[in-house]
């Protein structure tokens, strides 16, 4: 143990708010191998490992911690390959401070150990290295048991990555012409840079995985005619990918988008690098972003990266409810976005050529707690006011995609759309079939979807043993 | 990558391509469609499937030059590939005996219709089509129509062949003659001309389903952009359509939302044609 508890955690470099405003390069730089020791020398090693416990894939994070001070790298990525498959992206976009980190005993006395940070240390370093010197993972000899995992977002690559390892041969079928889900298509390239979801995904295919694009199930295949196919067994990691409206009047006037178009043009299709890539979107000198979460987030910051004069988020409740991570509320703050909480759209008025102008909306005042938990908003009465607007991007969450459960027998669903699987295994109504993911808990955390992914991975290798 | 197996040019700027795409032509059926990308800068497009071959595994597809990318899509030749092709998407059009079906196609869109009309004739239905074109040059697949149709009626706008005038015209004469009892009327084309067929026969009744094309990009529901108002309810046309109920459908919303990139089509298609050394994809 060190003499004295270094009590504060070594920044990370950030592009300035000014700067980063007008580019869609990673806000967050990174630690250098000099922060990153003199972090990583900060952890106590206790025996008690709380932040294993706190994250839902396991990883052993004492452990890589200790490689990584004492300088042994590839030591370092194996260890946390080993539990998992995708640290560069985990250790961008993971919520550490409500996992691993909120538990690190520092945090008592202190600020706990910047574990996502050295994550995405060991990753970056990773990456780095020519291929030669990466280190080789362990694959189980073949079990000659086909697996077909349906969608390329978090869920499905670590699936794939999990039981390509144990010997299975695994297929995976993406819908989108790349792989990578929500990575792909959801989060910006300046908090999720596509080269490392792309090292990652080619990570998985190391593995022996087969990805095959464009291939919607439920349209081109059934879960069904998968089986009779002869897959062993199937993992339904399709995420959650069809938008919710608010349902109110003249939601369709052109300027109106969902966050899932708008961020899809974004990121998927390069929108902002238009016309050398040929995807355009249009957006305004006012934009509103309707919701408080990490899309809403997303959706704002890219907003003002392609030159809106006022970005505003519009969020219902108050501050303390808004699920965004704090990290990601703070760096929209610093780039110029505005907050206006307890308000709420009503309707949208249009110009004559079918454009949104204006949106009128309410405020709000927090009543009793809901089901959520949080204080529920309750409209306040003679409040409506006016907004000139000409983008309006409404981030309200998403829910499950019908494709594959509707064109699936025997596979049971919950009202809200959302596949029904046992939390502890994965599996779903139907025998050979589990899923994992936002598929299953509606719109949810990358990582949460990766550890439900392995929880299903355990279960169905369990079943192919006995098949 | 997909293959393009045969190229043929029904216009100087119609063009048909059979694509190798096993998945797909497995599975495609009257009324859906695919979306494609020509190269990794692309955008992704929907495209109307025109036909398949299960054997052969094959789908063809029929598009007009108009923007950036079906110029770009129309340089290819037989034996080059496309980056994307996926399908078949959005619900199949609903086949059924009606009785007598009147098949409408403005322009291009026959393309979409042969297929349909070839499923009502197989279905056991009356098919009488009507077709319109701009001019007798631009026409194609008056044959293959006609195939399928125990009658066919032609139009042009300038009279170059058959009736003179809009798909409209004959379309209201036979409903106001009553001679033919006509229990569902299928009209494609550009989405002005579904509107007109469309009130032309609301004030008969008659059962009438289009298959509208607004922008998409995923069209597999995810974005929501190709959303339409449809008796007032929101629907996505990629995964509740492509086919409605014409008389539902809100027109001046649709159109509005067709023209939301007007301005940055333009401005990608003339810079690629400043750029390019193919002519803007004229040869």
């Amino acid at each position: 143990m060190p003499e004295k508890l270094n009590l504060n955690r070594v920044a990370m470099p950030k592009q300035e708010p000014k700067v980063r405003a007008a580019n869609f390069n990673e806000v967050a730089l990174g630690y250098q191998a000099e922060n990153a020791l003199a972090e990583a020398s900060r952890c106590i090693q206790c025996k008690k490992r709380n932040c294993t416990q706190g994250c839902p894939v396991g990883v052993d994070i004492p452990e890589f911690i200790l490689a990584l001070r004492e300088n042994k790298m590839s030591e370092a990525v194996k260890i946390l390959k080993g539990k998992n498959a995708l640290p560069g992206i985990c250790g961008r976009v993971c919520p550490q401070e409500t996992q691993c980190e909120e538990v690190c005993t520092l945090g008592k006395k202190g600020a706990p150990i910047a574990i996502g940070r050295l994550e995405r240390y060991v990753a970056d370093w990773e990456l780095a290295q020519p291929a030669s010197a990466k280190p080789k993972p362990e694959i189980a000899p073949p079990t000659g048991k086909k697996i077909m995992i349906v969608g390329s977002g978090p869920a499905g690559l670590t699936a794939a990555a999990d039981m390509a390892k144990r010997g299975h041969k695994v297929t995976i079928r993406e819908a989108l012409h790349v792989a990578g889900g929500v990575l792909m298509y959801g989060i910006p390239e300046f908090r999720m840079p596509k080269r490392i979801v792309q090292a990652e995904v080619d990570y998985v295919k190391s593995l022996g995985v087969e990805i095959k694009l464009d291939s919607v199930i439920g349209k081109i295949a059934t879960v069904d005619e998968i089986m009779a196919d002869g897959y062993d067994a199937v993992f339904l990691g399709t995420g959650a990918g069809l938008p919710m409206f608010l349902h109110i009047p003249g939601e369709n006037y052109n300027g109106i988008y969902s966050a899932n178009e708008f961020l899809t043009r974004v990121n998927l299709m390069k929108a902002y690098l238009f016309p050398e890539y040929d995807t355009p979107l249009r957006v305004g000198k006012r934009v509103a972003v309707i919701g408080g979460g990490n899309v809403a987030m997303d959706a704002a910051r890219c907003s003002v990266r392609l030159g809106a004069q006022e970005v505003y988020i519009v969020y219902r409740r108050s501050r303390t409810e808004m699920p965004a991570r704090r990290e990601e509320v703070e760096n929209a703050e610093e780039e110029g976005v505005i907050f206006k909480f307890l308000t709420n759209p009503e309707r949208f008025y249009g110009d004559e050529k079918g454009w949104v102008k204006t949106m009128e909306c309410v405020e709000m005042e927090l009543g009793e707690p809901d089901a959520s938990g949080r204080r529920s908003p309750v409209v306040k009465k003679g409040s409506e006011f006016k907004m000139d607007v000409d983008t309006v991007v409404v981030a309200l969450g998403t829910t499950p995609n019908p494709l594959v459960p509707t064109t699936t027998k025997g596979l049971d669903t919950t009202k809200k759309g959302t596949v029904v699987a046992e939390e502890a295994t994965g599996k779903t109504t139907k025998l050979g079939v589990w899923a994992g993911g936002d598929v299953v808990t509606g719109s949810a955390t990358v990582i949460s979807a990766m550890g439900a992914a392995k929880r299903a991975v355990a279960s169905m290798d369990e079943y192919l043993k006995g098949k | 990558m997909y293959q393009i197996v045969t190229r043929e040019d029904l216009t100087p700027e119609i063009h048909l391509f059979e694509i190798m795409a096993p998945d797909v032509a497995k599975k495609a059926q009257a009324g859906q469609f695919v979306v494609i990308r020509v190269d990794d800068t692309g955008e992704r497009i929907p495209l109307t499937i025109a036909d398949w071959n299960r054997q052969k595994g094959t789908v063809t597809v029929v598009f007009m030059e108009v923007g950036k990318t079906t110029r770009k899509l129309a340089t290819l030749k037989a034996g080059e590939s496309i980056a994307n092709f996926a399908g078949p998407l959005g619900l199949p059009t609903h086949i059924d005996k009606y009785g007598t079906v009147v098949c409408v196609a403005g322009g291009f869109a026959i393309a979409t219709i042969v297929p349909i009309a070839r499923a009502m004739k197989a279905a056991g239905n009356k098919v009488i089509s009507i077709m319109g074109f701009r001019s007798k040059n631009l026409m194609f697949w008056e044959d293959r129509l006609r195939q399928f149709s125990d009658e066919l009626i032609v139009t042009t706008d300038d009279g170059s062949y058959g009736l003179k005038g809009v798909v409209t015209i004959p379309l209201k004469e036979m409903l106001e003659s009553g001679k033919e009892k006509v229990g569902l009327v299928v009209a494609i084309g550009p989405t002005v001309m579904m509107k007109f067929s469309s009130l032309t026969t609301k004030p008969f009744g008659v059962k009438t389903i289009v298959s509208l094309n607004p922008i998409m990009v995923d069209g597999t529901g995810m974005c929501g952009v190709c959303r339409v108002s449809i008796g007032g309810v929101t629907k996505f046309t990629c995964v509740d359509g492509p086919d409605f109920d014409a008389h539902k459908v809100d027109w001046d919303e649709l159109m509005a939302r067709q023209r939301t990139y007007l301005d940055e089509e333009k401005r990608s298609l003339e810079l690629w044609k400043q750029s390019c050394s193919c002519g803007g994809g004229k040869t």
